[in-house]
């Protein structure tokens, strides 16, 4: 184990100044790497009142109601973490790394260590991040909520989170990746490792917070096995400068199930360039890559690729935009990419403006062409689409309401 | 109620309505007969004020009030009401969500109201969504009976619907349009005929709703000039006999 520690270490430090494929090129010594350690919070609810609102509106409830168990990392502290169901665990992964051995085998299996500087740097600098594993045959009754928080002004906060859902397990789990509402700069760097075991299921929403000034480079694949179904839904409302991630999943036994949903918004100033990637590997997998996104001046790049490697696949990527501003950018990239005969890959992209007939359609109810849009726009952005349970959605909805008064 | 003078309107470089003069008084209900692209949606999109329809002379005035330039959800909150014949697709928008956005207090009693049109089933569907044409206009007439105007357009309620809809959907109508005969305890039905105030313009094209509404007044309206006006039956047998041939006569 030591040894393969070691190995990849040496991989990290070769590729430490690495550019990344796709994206702007960071400048990572502009960041604070140091910073003091924050102590541990029992009670989520003694957080300050501005620190619960930026949590609620990451879909992390600091009262816990209706989750299964919490984490909470603030800057380079994991601050609070506790589970309450039997055959969950929910730590800090340089715990579990420490806990036990073979968590080191889940370590950059999914994504190379080598990737890119983010990667290395990751490998190199990383403090904590959130280790989850449902245990096998375990359903989780309610979500599990884990929060990575910003506090710290000009801050790198590099993450490495490893979610594992045992054979026939079914794990829920909720997001928040917020920046503390003084924060206006900071990077983050969170590299997320999905294992899917043989008949599990995963569903994964992440919602992100950030502020005006604030990079963002996540790094995250997926491994899902035999009959596994993994669902990824992904929100990002709020301004953000920088942010580029183009998650990966391998659907790797027969069977196997993807779903990718995307709803963002690029307000002026902001920068998205998001995109999602399947690897159809086995026979009668399936693949879905859903985004929607609009542009309130901003620029949205929405990437989608999806390779059918083997006979007997199905993918579908989906991508709507739409541009509310006269002036902002919506790149729709979907790539389909069949290497056998016997795929069956498609895809459907629409980029526009909204139709004058649906906004006068509702005016002619009495709607003024402002409330008109919102409710188009609002339809447009429906997370029915994330085929979520229906707390979950509620919650959601919520997030989205409290977001659109202050984006549109 | 609505007092229509000299209105010529253009769509795109086309003049499609040619000195329109018509009246609609409270309480009653006229019918539009025509055939295809004689103006007759023109008309009613003209009156609700669409986007496209650019009235080159004349003027609108409804109760009073000149509306010839008022925007489209401003003549709405004023009391008039449209029934779409192809109403655009809302996606994610669900029907519940958008029935209680009609409503002008957004109090609506949402279930009564589906429930009155069978359709309750669709509630959760996103609006006008893979609706078949019967589907439409119940989707069309449930938002109608939502924000409750008081004068109705109605463009072709019976276009694509089947046979056991279309009482319903006359039944509806007659709602909307206090037309609906029935037992109240405090008024006779003469007393609330004669204070009735609803009023309608419904556009058909094959006279068919006739047999489930009672109308007052028929116009037939011919290459964007009305020609004739009368009693409904009468015209509508009329133009069954002898075609809109027999109307150009009258334009000329």
């Amino acid at each position: 184990m030591k040894r393969a520690r070691e190995e990849k270490l040496q991989k990290a430090q070769e590729a430490a100044a690495k550019s990344a494929v796709i994206g702007e090129d960071l400048d990572l010594e502009k960041f604070i790497h140091e910073v003091p350690a924050r102590p541990y919070v029992k009670d989520l609810s003694t957080l300050t009142a501005a620190e619960k609102k930026q949590l609620l509106a990451s879909g992390v409830d600091p009262a816990g109601i209706e989750r299964t168990g919490s984490f909470l990392q603030m800057d380079h502290s994991v601050v609070h973490y506790d589970v309450q169901q039997e055959g969950l665990e929910i730590m800090s992964t340089a715990e579990a790394r420490e806990k036990y051995d073979w968590v080191e085998d889940y370590y950059w299996r999914a994504v190379a260590v080598d990737t890119d500087k983010y990667t290395a740097r990751a490998e190199l600098h990383q403090e904590h991040g959130y280790f989850i594993r449902a245990l096998p045959g375990v359903k989780t009754a309610f979500p599990l909520q884990a929060c990575l928080f910003t506090a710290q002004e000009g801050l790198a906060q590099e993450v490495h989170n490893i979610i594992i859902a045992e054979e026939g397990s079914e794990l829920h789990i909720i997001t928040g990746c917020v920046a503390s509402h003084e924060v206006k700069s900071g990077l983050h760097i969170g590299i997320s490792e999905f294992y899917v075991k043989k008949g599990a299921k995963l569903s994964f929403t992440m919602i992100h917070n950030w502020a005006e000034e604030f990079a963002v480079r996540p790094r995250s694949a997926t491994i899902v096995e035999e009959e596994g179904v993994f669902l990824s839904n992904y929100i990002c409302l709020r301004p953000v400068k920088s942010l580029q991630m183009y998650p990966t999943t391998y659907l790797t036994g027969p069977k196997a199930i993807a779903r990718y949903n995307t709803i963002m918004v690029a307000t002026p100033g902001s920068l998205l360039d998001v995109g999602s990637r399947v690897f159809l590997r086995a026979p009668e997998t399936k693949a879905e890559l859903i985004a929607r996104t609009i542009t309130t001046g901003g620029d949205a790049i929405n990437r989608g690729h999806i390779v059918g490697e083997v006979p007997e696949v199905k993918g579908h990527l989906e991508c709507h935009g739409l541009i509310l501003a006269p002036k902002g950018l919506i790149y729709a990239v979907p790539e389909l990419e069949g290497r056998v005969a016997g795929v069956d890959l498609s895809h459907e992209a629409a980029v526009g403006k909204i139709a004058q007939e649906e906004i006068e359609y509702l005016m002619a109810r009495g709607l003024k062409e402002s409330e008109a849009t919102a409710a188009i726009v609002r339809g447009f952005l429906n997370v029915d689409i994330m085929g979520l349970p229906k707390e979950l959605k509620a919650e959601l909805d919520k997030v989205i309401a409290a977001s659109e008064k202050e984006v549109f | 109620m609505l007092k229509v003078e000299n209105l010529w309107v253009n769509l795109g470089d086309k003049e499609v309505l040619k000195g329109i003069n018509l009246e609609i008084k409270p309480g009653e209900v006229h019918i539009l007969f025509g055939p295809n692209g004689s103006g007759k949606t023109s008309l009613l999109m003209t009156l609700m004020g669409f986007s496209g329809y650019q009235v080159t002379k004349g003027t609108i005035i409804f109760k009073g009030k000149d509306i010839t330039k008022l925007g489209i959800d401003e003549r709405a909150r004023l009391g008039l009401g449209m029934s779409f014949q192809r109403p655009p697709t809302i996606k994610g928008l669900k029907t519940r969500q958008m029935v209680a956005l009609c409503s002008p207090t957004k109090e609506v009693p949402l279930v009564e109201l589906a429930a009155r049109l069978k359709f309750q089933d669709f509630l959760e569907r996103d609006l006008n969504a893979g609706f078949s044409g019967g589907e439409l206009k119940r989707s069309e007439l449930l938002q109608l009976l939502a924000q409750n105007p008081d004068l109705v357009l109605l463009d072709e309620p019976e276009s694509g619907v089947d046979l056991e809809s279309i009482v319903l959907i006359g039944d509806v109508i007659n709602e909307l349009l206090e037309r609906e005969p029935s037992r109240n305890k405090e008024k006779s039905f003469r007393e609330r005929r004669s204070k009735r105030a609803k009023a309608g313009l419904l556009i058909t094209h094959t006279g068919y709703i006739l047999n489930y509404i009672d109308a007052d007044i028929g116009h037939v309206l011919f290459d964007g000039v009305l020609s004739c006006h009368g009693n409904p039956r009468e015209t509508l047998k009329c133009i069954q006999k002898m075609g809109y041939e027999e109307c150009l006569r009258c334009v000329v």
